[in-house]
């Protein structure tokens, strides 16, 4: 149930990314015919301080584009991103503009073999991110870093270790101590999960209800597995061809979905040791 | 399946720890011998490598000159050793430019993007068009014959190389997640190019200086050979394969052997670093 009260920590309105596919020049030359697809078309929403929303919806149907518009790594065609209230601006940002929006918004990406520097142990890895954003001598970093680690469930000793040396789920474990070393207002998961064992992943989404319970970050929360979803957010957006199909409370969207599009999602995901009905005698989601 | 790829994660780095490969330790100790011998010519160098003795020309293996006497009477084993120091300052001059420029504009080009690494890769593509030893015979035409000329030259025969391989791998990382993180992180661009992307590019950037020394030396001495580059009497290898020549012709093919033997072997062992750099490289990339 969204307060009214609550300050949005996100808003974002009439966003649209228009790709051009510049195809190359053909034998005779001449321009070449520009193709273009509209990852995302025209999508509105909201999430307030310190609530979770989700974004579903099937591969290629916009949802990492809209993550990437909204940290800066790919510039919107046109609608507004304002973050704390503060309207994003596209031209001329400079390096302590990104500075500031680093600790406004932060991600997970899906994959945690490629996003962590493999020539950069975790301890110096979030100590970068310590050195930019707050002015701590080196006995508080290293202080910051030990409770950044345990607060990701990994351990001080880990701080010497390169990324080769991890599990993927310790890499994520990283990857998300690393967004929370900036401490966001915002931390944006596109699939932070879907690469993970099932067994993992729901210690990552356990951890990043923990957190979210201590720090009050809101969440946008990417991804195709709905009883992920469930577990993790309040409100929902399902998204098809860039645009947004249907939203609502995530209770009311999963067990009584309005869009045909969403019932469909929905049908398609039969995973074994999922039960969509609240089933008393299972209890595998939670425990 | 989840126990099975945790032994395995758990097991990698003890597995990881870096054997010791016998070919870069051999290919290194050799080049390692080269470079000192040629740093310490002045005190292990038999004779003075210039000093023509009419008297003993085109000798054979002896004790007193242990490779023998080139047509001048010269000393081959302290022109061997002399020569060592142009041999390898001129290919090292070469590739520390061209990696120098080569580094830098491709991570400039992978990190910019756009016009510039369009107008960078195009002129690339114009470099590429020449070899190197037609660029090092025009900057000799335009500037006269010397060891600077051609060094100048290959120098910038050698950069597209450098430049097309390392645009390539720096493009790589640049699109890779870690990097989009340090970038979200607020990193500021330079130190995302320097701290980030150069480091995880090192690795094939001394591949590609190991592979192209190689090659700079033979290009340098074929400069040498046909006169252009270093001029006579001062010692280089190339120059003495060519001078060696009449020799040959007059049965005493000691000289241009003894030198072309010295530019194959370094040649091989630059080669078999290279080589083996890169397996190491493709091995720890996955
Ligand atoms: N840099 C790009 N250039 C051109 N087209 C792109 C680019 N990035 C994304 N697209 C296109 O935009 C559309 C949306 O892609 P996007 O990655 O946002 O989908 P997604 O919902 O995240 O899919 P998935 O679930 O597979 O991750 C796709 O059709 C994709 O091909
Ligand atoms: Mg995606």
């Amino acid at each position: 149930m969204p307060e009214p009260a609550a300050p949005l920590a996100v808003e974002v309105r009439d966003l649209v990314k228009v790709f051009r596919l510049r195809r190359s020049p053909g034998i005779g030359g001449g321009r070449s015919a520009a193709k273009t697809i509209v990852a995302v078309d025209r999508v509105s929403f909201s999430v307030a301080q310190g609530r979770s929303l989700a974004v579903v919806g099937e591969s290629g149907s916009g949802k990492t584009t809209l993550a990437r518009m909204a940290v800066g790594l790919e510039r919107p065609t046109a609608g507004q991103i304002a973050v704390g209230g503060r309207e994003r601006r596209w031209k001329h940002v400079g390096s302590r503009e990104r500075r500031r929006r680093a600790r406004e918004v932060q991600i997970v990406f899906q994959d945690p073999y490629s996003s962590l520097d493999p020539r950069q142990t975790v301890g110096r890895c979030l100590d970068e991110m310590l050195r930019l954003h707050f002015d701590m001598d080196h006995a508080r970093r290293t202080e910051r870093i030990a409770a950044l680690l345990e607060q990701v469930g990994l351990d001080e000793r880990h701080a010497a270790a390169y990324p080769r040396a991890l599990s993927g789920g310790q890499r994520q474990r990283v990857a998300i101590a690393r967004a929370l070393a900036c401490e966001p207002r915002v931390l944006i998961c596109d699939e932070a999960v879907a690469s993970l064992d099932v067994s993992i992943q729901a210690q990552v989404l356990n951890l990043l209800s923990d957190i979210r319970e201590e720090t009050a970050v809101s969440y946008l929360f990417i991804s195709h597995d709905l009883a992920v979803v469930r577990q993790v957010s309040d409100e929902i957006l399902v998204m098809k061809d860039g645009r947004v199909v249907e939203r609502g409370q995530t209770d009311r969207v999963l067990d009584d979905p309005a869009d045909p599009y969403t019932q469909r999602l929905l049908a398609a995901i039969p995973r074994p040791g999922w039960h969509p009905v609240a089933d008393p005698e299972s209890d595998l989601v939670t425990s | 399946m989840a126990t099975a790829a945790a032994i395995a994660e758990i097991a990698a780095p003890v597995r990881r720890r870096r054997h010791i490969d016998p070919v870069i330790v051999g290919a290194s100790v050799l080049i390692g011998a080269l470079v000192v011998v040629a740093l310490l010519a002045p005190w292990i160098s038999p004779y003075d490598p210039n000093s023509a003795n009419i008297l003993a020309t085109n000798q054979g293996v002896s004790a007193a000159h242990w490779l023998g006497t080139d047509p001048s009477g010269r000393d081959v084993l302290s022109r061997l050793i002399w020569g060592a120091r142009l041999s390898l300052l001129g290919p090292a001059l070469i590739i520390l430019i061209a990696t120098t420029l080569g580094t830098v504009l491709a991570i400039a080009s992978a990190w910019i993007g756009g016009l510039f690494d369009q107008v960078v890769s195009r002129v690339m593509d114009i470099l590429f068009a020449f070899p190197g030893l037609v660029l090092a015979m025009v900057a000799v035409a335009m500037f006269g014959s010397g060891p600077i000329a051609p060094v100048v030259a290959l120098s910038i025969a050698y950069t597209p190389y450098i430049t097309r391989i390392l645009r390539s791998a720096s493009l790589r990382e640049r699109n890779l997640p870690y990097i989009s993180a340090c970038y979200v992180g607020g990193v500021p661009a330079r130190s995302i190019c320097s701290r980030h992307l150069l480091p995880n590019i090192f690795p094939l950037l001394l591949t590609q200086a190991a592979l192209s020394f190689g090659s700079a030396l033979v290009t340098l001495a074929a400069v040498s050979y046909l006169g252009l580059g270093v001029q006579p009497p001062t010692a280089t290898w190339g120059l003495m394969v060519a001078t060696g020549q009449t020799a040959i012709l007059a049965g005493h093919p000691g000289a241009s052997i003894a030198s072309g033997i010295l530019i194959i072997v370094t040649v091989v062992a630059f080669n078999l670093l290279g080589d083996r750099l890169a397996n190491r490289h493709a091995v720890q990339g996955l």
